[in-house]
């Protein structure tokens, strides 16, 4: 005979209006946990999608996403006659902001080389960049869809094809553009700011053909350290391997904001730990004279803890249960993306088992103290 | 003549004081009382007298400060009794009877009376039938699957009852048993009580103010600043 479960039937009401304050925090607690991954999924993605093997930057910078980085156009054409280079291409990123339909958008723009690595890895609706000038490929969540057309800078592209899951770490959805395309969005000027840059002699000498990075795809049993190393030759450049890019931007970039969201979510844990211990203590007390009654009539202390243990741990999963179906119902809605993988809702289910065991702790002392006696009155 | 009817509750000499010195508060004072199989004793008495004590006492739920306990012809309250055994011993050997039936809110009244077999190790269907029974035996059995909140008073202190009968008890305490009561009604659980003390060969030790039912008691015991006197009026 579950008395636990009994005592919950008879208090249904009161049980699942708790279990959904509960779940409501816990759903907090899964949002945080979705927002963390999702920024540094959104972050790596970025790293990922050319998928190659070398990110070659301007010397002395941890470019392009940690810090800016500038080498020549013609780099390109030097890495890709390295020994062990499969192929390379140039890279930029820069963020723009774009007005359509009546709203800002603000986008991640990535020049890429058709034909070349950088461009985007699967297309979803649409097709890729064929022509040389004047197409884009487009996140969803920039909200564009094929056929409209956008102005970026003092040229109007046409959107061809549509991506998913793709933007920069800090949320903004990207668009792909050909590498000439970018250059010219990020060297042209204003008419009047040219007009001075004229003026005062400069711009002539500056040429437009700069990168933020070329990256490179290896031979297969090339060593991307032995080429880095080669790049490294040439003062003027620096070279990353994949692996090196993606701690950099963990650490530099995200490092921040995990901390950030890790500090929060040990808040949130915590004040979690305090309703339930503060629910399950009420729990009890409201019960001292049935635990009283249940002692006076031979029940042993197993049971007494049991009732309230078990309450306190189905409190606990059902608040997760509901939580972990509330954040995913809800999780498409956020502005940014939510990741939440099996991992994160087991790991948070064992956080919780702890926390509830640790918080009716409260409740068993207290009911362990209770005397028998007080069931007789007097 | 010497009644030849087993003593099941015996207290030799038994005292009980709370606190040291100036502070000290005699609740019992050299307490002796013996009740036999299918006897039925009232405990009466001001409040504050230490009717409570005692029958905390006979029910193994405090400890004398000095005297001796045998319940059932088993000694109590020496070093090899440790709690657990006073748990175990409650449970066997007392059925407790209270004066609002305490009986457990969220357990129908079926369970309530069926969680005390379950708690002696009992398999939880045998429990239920064999409260069953004692719910038909005290003619409540209609209202087996009724929560206690939907009991009437009468209702609420016979279940209260077959759980105190449940594990055949030998020791029935109860604690103002008719308190909630009307005279009609208490006058019925009285002579139950009388009628399953008999049957049992159990006995019941009840404290009670209620003056209508003293003619239900085989004795009566009048306790006065913790010292016990019979219904003659004399110190035990």
């Amino acid at each position: 005979m579950n008395l636990a479960l009994r005592d919950v039937r008879h208090n249904l009401f009161r049980f699942v209006l708790t279990c959904l304050g509960l779940s409501l925090l816990m759903a907090v607690v899964l949002a945080m946990i979705g927002i963390y991954n999702g920024l540094v999924a959104d972050a790596l993605n970025i790293v990922k999608a050319p998928q190659v093997d070398l990110w070659v930057v301007e010397s002395g910078t941890q470019g392009p996403f940690a810090e800016a980085s500038k080498v020549t156009g013609g780099t390109r054409d030097a890495v890709a006659r390295l020994h062990g280079v499969a192929q390379a291409g140039g890279i930029t990123y820069q963020t723009v902001e774009a007005a359509h339909s009546g709203d800002t958008l603000r986008l991640y723009v990535i020049g890429y080389e058709p034909g070349r690595p950088g461009g985007p890895l699967e297309i979803a609706e649409g097709r890729g960049i064929s022509r040389s000038h004047f197409e884009m490929v487009a996140d969803r969540k920039t909200g564009l869809v094929v056929g409209d057309r956008i102005r970026l800078g003092r040229d109007s592209f046409a959107v061809v094809g549509l991506v998913e899951d793709t933007m920069n770490s800090g949320g903004d959805p990207a668009v792909f553009l050909t590498l000439a395309d970018a250059q010219t969005l990020q060297s042209e000027l204003a008419p009047a700011a040219q007009r001075v840059q004229a003026a005062r002699g400069a711009g002539a000498s500056e040429s437009a053909d700069t990168v933020a990075a070329v990256i490179a795809r290896l031979e297969p049993m090339a060593d991307p350290q032995d080429v880095a190393r080669n790049v490294r030759q040439w003062k003027h450049l620096g070279a990353l391997t994949q692996a090196e890019q993606e701690a950099i931007l963990i650490e530099s970039v995200v490092d921040r904001a995990k901390r950030q969201i890790g500090l929060f979510l040990g808040i949130l844990l915590t004040v979690s730990a305090v309703v339930i211990a503060l629910i399950i203590y009420t729990m009890t007390m409201e019960k001292l004279r049935q635990i009283a009654t249940l002692k006076l009539i031979g029940a042993p202390d197993r049971v007494i803890v049991g009732l309230i243990v078990q309450q306190s741990l189905a409190l606990g999963m059902v608040g997760w249960t509901f939580g972990l179906f509330l954040i995913l119902l809800v999780k498409d809605y956020f502005p940014r993306r939510v990741v939440l993988e099996p991992v994160n809702a087991a790991a948070l289910a064992g956080i919780i088992l702890v926390v509830c065991i640790a918080a009716s702790g409260l409740g068993v002392r207290a009911a362990l103290k209770v005397d028998p006696a007080t069931a007789i009155g007097g | 003549m010497t009644d030849a009817r087993l003593p099941l509750v015996e207290i030799q000499d038994v005292s009980k004081h709370y606190g040291e010195g100036d502070a000290r508060v005699d609740a019992l004072r050299d307490i002796d009382l013996t009740v036999r199989q299918g006897e039925v004793v009232a405990l009466l008495g001001p409040s504050g007298s230490g009717k409570t004590t005692l029958l905390n006492i006979i029910g193994c739920i405090i400890d004398p400060t000095q005297g001796l306990v045998t319940l059932d012809g088993e000694r109590v309250f020496e070093n090899r009794w440790l709690r657990r055994d006073l748990r175990r011993l409650r449970l066997d050997k007392i059925g407790f009877i209270f004066q609002f039936h305490n009986l457990l809110p969220f357990l129908n009244a079926r369970d309530n009376v069926a969680l005390v077999l379950t708690l002696a190790g009992r398999p939880v269907a045998e429990a239920r039938a064999r409260a069953t029974e004692l719910l038909d035996y005290l003619e409540v059995g209609h209202r087996a699957a009724a929560m206690p909140a939907l009991l009437s008073g009468g209702e609420a202190q016979r279940v209260a009852i077959a759980r105190a009968l449940a594990n055949s008890p030998r020791i029935i305490l109860a604690d103002e048993p008719t308190a909630a009561l009307d005279g009609k009604r208490a006058g019925i659980v009285m002579d139950l009580m009388r009628k399953l003390a008999a049957e049992h060969d159990a006995c019941i030790i009840a404290v009670t103010h209620d003056e209508k039912i003293y003619d239900r008691f085989d004795r009566l015991f009048h306790l006065r600043d913790g010292v016990l006197e019979n219904e003659e009026g004399e110190s035990s």
